[in-house]
């Protein structure tokens, strides 16, 4: 093995392990900080593959964007800080989710397995790798059109929110059919 | 490096977010579970675009889009469970049960 594989194998137990705390943990702001954990892990994987660009988005959006816009919602549903017993559902259910879970990996595992062992990744040899030079040309010179559309989606995503979290609209609509 | 370690760890990522979004009870840690899952996805494209050497980069560019179209879900699906806390002042999913508003059946 060589370090490069020594340090995925290494991060990326790191990864799986704090993904099941962020599933199993009884503390819901426990939770967020392990996705923390989980999105940076899965970032240095990203680096270690040599994917730098969407190495350092993954840090700016998911662990500076995503996991602040979780902390702020469990804090406006004020959410209990310490442990809470009622973040899990029923026993019974929660040994359909593992079995549903276990089985989805336990197949998916296999079919991997039998696809693609034996096939190596050859990292180092391709200088350009994913570097913010060769993932911005992609970007604005192959994919600029979805980029674009993109763009569009996140406008209507900011409006949507909008819409969703004012108080004063909906009120007179319900008004007018009332009468 | 061989292609089998990063889609394990995907695969794994997967399973936990498929756990997560069935057993918790809890609005925002589904939501918290869908990245999980998101991010198993997401490490799959890359891999892939690494080991086929894509000229397009396609696999890191569709992990740009996955990552972006994640913010927006996040923020829309927040704001879905703020609206659904003002209305019925919980975020426990097993207490929604009702589909429509209770009294508008027995004004009409």
């Amino acid at each position: 093995m060589t370090a490069v594989e020594v340090l995925f194998a290494l991060v990326g137990a790191v990864a799986v392990g704090s993904a099941l705390m962020v599933v199993t943990t009884r503390q819901l702001v426990h939770a967020a900080l392990w996705l923390v954990v989980t999105l940076g892990s899965v970032a240095a994987l990203y680096l270690l593959l040599s994917a730098e660009f969407v190495a350092w988005v993954q840090i700016l959006i998911y662990v500076g964007a995503v996991v602040v816009l979780l902390l702020f919602g469990l804090m406006l549903t004020r959410a209990p800080i310490g442990f809470s017993d009622n973040l899990d559902a029923p026993v019974l259910q929660r040994v359909a989710a593992a079995v549903t879970a276990g089985a989805a990996a336990g197949i998916t595992l296999t079919a991997v397995v039998d696809a693609f062992s034996g096939k190596h990744i050859a990292l180092g040899d391709d200088p350009r790798g994913g570097s913010s030079a060769t993932a911005g040309a992609a970007l604005f010179r192959s994919w600029v059109l979805p980029f674009e559309v993109l763009s569009v989606l996140l406008l209507a995503a900011l409006v949507g929110a909008i819409v969703l979290s004012r108080r004063d609209v909906g009120v007179d609509q319900g008004e007018l059919t009332g009468r | 490096m061989p292609l089998l370690m990063p889609l394990v760890v995907a695969t794994l990522l997967f399973a936990i977010g498929i756990y997560g979004v069935l057993a918790r009870r809890n609005a925002i840690l589904v939501l918290m579970s869908v990245e999980l899952m998101l991010n198993a996805v997401n490490l799959n494209l890359v891999a892939f675009d690494v080991w086929l050497r894509d000229e397009l980069l396609s696999g890191q560019v569709f992990t740009l889009f996955i990552i972006t179209i994640a913010a927006a879900e996040v923020g829309l699906g927040l704001a879905i469970v703020l609206l659904v806390f003002r209305n019925s002042a919980t975020s426990q999913l097993d207490d929604l049960l009702e589909l429509r508003e209770p009294d508008v059946g027995a004004t009409r």
